[in-house]
């Protein structure tokens, strides 16, 4: 090879594509791992359940959310988004989904996590259709990782009701 | 770098890069560790560079035959031959 610049640029050339191998090698690995999540949500309380001027609905409540989701780190995910989404229909709309919560797991230690909280977001309805209305929360999550795909799931827990009248 | 040099630094440079590329790859998976792949992967790049860049003198253990000065006069160099250019015809 001629000259020192051609070298370093052969040399570099090589060795970044050598990189990018890698990196889909690393990506693909993701694929060799099941994960086994868990959770589960309580409706601890309704705190009111109004109708709002513009004619939606609002409700706000206290929630219980656990999870486990330790299983869904591997070497290449750099962090892990979840939310939890409250899901119903309506005779406007087949599937509303309307998210109460999010966070997001930077490591495998934070994982597995207990919380108490309020909706983080507000559960408004596009119209006024809550009342009595039976629901479910679904807990999504995006593994994010530190290179090449993004895997997204979900764990759908159902059974869950809103008050008749409003309060 | 001499013809032979030459051959000696690609391949040498192409075997460090893959070997390195592997046992980065083997390390980082075994560990559980992406940032220690990176590492040992930039660190054989690094010395990949020192070896094979540079025009060290191992690289040059085959060095060309050049003429001597002294020789020159008794092979003379050769004349281009000069042709005659072709009138182009017009119709």
């Amino acid at each position: 090879m001629h000259s020192f610049g051609y070298r370093a640029n052969s040399l570099l050339t090589f060795a970044v594509t050598i990189l990018a191998v890698m990196c889909a090698m690393a990506s693909f690995s993701d694929n060799l791992n099941t994960p086994s999540p868990s959770s589960q949500v309580e409706v601890l309380s309704i705190n009111w359940f109004q109708r709002q001027p513009n004619g939606n609905d609002e409700v706000s409540m206290t929630l219980n959310i656990s999870a486990n989701l330790q299983s869904m780190f591997t070497w290449n995910t750099k962090q892990v988004f979840v939310f939890l989404a409250a899901e119903y229909a309506t005779p406007k709309n087949s599937l509303n989904q309307v998210s109460l919560w999010d966070g997001i797991i930077p490591s495998k230690e934070h994982a597995k996590f207990w919380i108490h909280t309020t909706n983080k977001y507000r559960f408004t309805d596009q119209g006024s259709n809550l009342r009595g209305k039976e629901f479910n929360l679904t807990l999504h999550w995006h593994v994010m990782p530190k290179t090449g795909k993004m895997f997204a799931d979900k764990i759908v827990m159902t059974g869950f009701r809103l008050p008749e009248e409003y309060r | 770098m001499d013809w032979q040099g030459q051959k000696l630094a690609e391949q040498l440079m192409q075997t460090l890069l893959l070997a390195f590329a592997v046992v980065a790859f083997v390390a980082g998976y075994w560990l559980g560790s992406f940032q220690m792949m990176l590492l040992i992967y930039a660190g054989g790049v690094a010395l990949t560079t020192l070896i094979t860049v540079p025009n060290w003198p191992f690289f040059n253990r085959h060095p060309l035959k050049w003429l001597d000065p002294s020789e020159v006069d008794r092979h003379p160099k050769p004349q281009p031959v000069k042709s005659k250019k072709k009138p182009t015809k017009q119709k």
